[in-house]
């Protein structure tokens, strides 16, 4: 698995994302600076990692959105390339018209940074076939604007699709309310576009996926794109 | 030319930010805040001189940028 992360001014966990990718597929991931027009030769996964592209000025991942990169971003979308995006890379996606919807400021106005667990919905995807649908894992958080929001006919048509692919859980699987860490609509922590070869979540899965860390549980989602593309190959 | 495009959130979207300064006048006992909504106000400085030119840049400025209409509306005026 070829990866591009891509690099903002302002983004910070590119290096985490980077050796997160490199344990997954045994290959280095290129860094990406924004103002390429392309992307590296036989790139198969575009990463939009998390960190504050600029430092959230006008709206969070506004102004990244409109860099130049992403018109190569969205070339590389339209023919099913994989994309994923953290956090900030979430909130970018959004901005840059890839997702629907967009990261509005927690419900609780407070910045969250601690571990949640997320219910995996779907096994069927590239982005969770390291998984088993209904599988709870663990992973970190680490964002002020991650509540979630979309128009109504949105949220149904994404639901109606199974487009959300992860959502915020209790320790047992339970979509609830105080599970519900931000206020996002359905509880939805990741979600993917029409076509699901686009990928955006508000948790960081790069930040479990060593012992040390204290957690493995990130792993399944690298696992899973590495499996995809070699299948496909 | 000196224009202004104001931001505001759509009705029914949840605004969190405004709530909070919401609650704030009202423990300031600053009298009859019904409710608040944030948003944001951008002063423009355009060169040139046609009027309809200038609404037809800020209103581009508008939607590729200042505003996200996903959830925002946005007003545009040339003050002259």
């Amino acid at each position: 698995m070829k990866s591009a992360v891509l690099v903002f001014p302002g983004i910070n966990r590119e290096r985490d994302m980077a050796r997160a990718l490199k344990l997954a597929s045994g290959h280095e991931a290129q860094m990406v600076w924004h103002a390429e027009t392309s992307l590296p030769d036989g790139t198969d996964l575009v990463v939009v990692p998390g960190g504050f592209s600029y430092g959230d000025y006008l709206r969070c991942g506004a102004i990244a959105a409109r860099s130049p990169v992403m018109d190569a971003v969205r070339a590389f979308a339209a023919q099913g390339g994989l994309v994923l995006g953290v956090c900030n890379g979430f909130q970018i996606l959004c901005e840059s018209g890839l997702l629907p919807g967009v990261l509005m400021r927690n419900a609780r106005l407070k910045f969250i940074c601690h571990d949640v667990h997320l219910r995996v919905e779907r096994s069927d995807t590239p982005f969770t076939r390291g998984y088993n649908a209904g599988q709870v894992i663990r992973v970190p958080i680490a964002h002020g604007e991650g509540n979630y929001e979309a128009d109504e006919e949105t949220l149904k048509r994404i639901e109606a699709e199974g487009r959300v692919l992860y959502r915020y859980c209790s320790a047992d699987g339970a979509v609830d309310e105080p599970s519900n860490i931000n206020g996002a609509a359905h509880s939805i922590a990741g979600i993917v576009n029409e076509r699901g070869n686009v990928l955006g979540m508000m948790p960081h899965p790069e930040n479990h996926v060593e012992d040390i860390m204290g957690c493995t549980d990130g792993r399944g989602l690298f696992a899973g794109l590495v499996a995809h593309l070699e299948k496909a190959a | 030319m000196k224009a202004r495009v104001t931001v505001t959130l759509k009705t029914g979207i949840l605004d969190p930010q405004g709530k909070a300064i919401e609650g704030a006048l009202k423990s300031l006992g600053v009298d009859g805040v019904a409710s608040v909504r944030q948003g944001k106000v951008f002063d423009i400085e355009l060169s040139g001189s046609d009027t309809a030119k200038a609404e037809a840049a800020l209103k581009d400025a508008a939607d590729k940028l200042l505003a996200n209409t996903v959830i925002e509306n946005y007003r545009v005026e040339v003050l002259g």
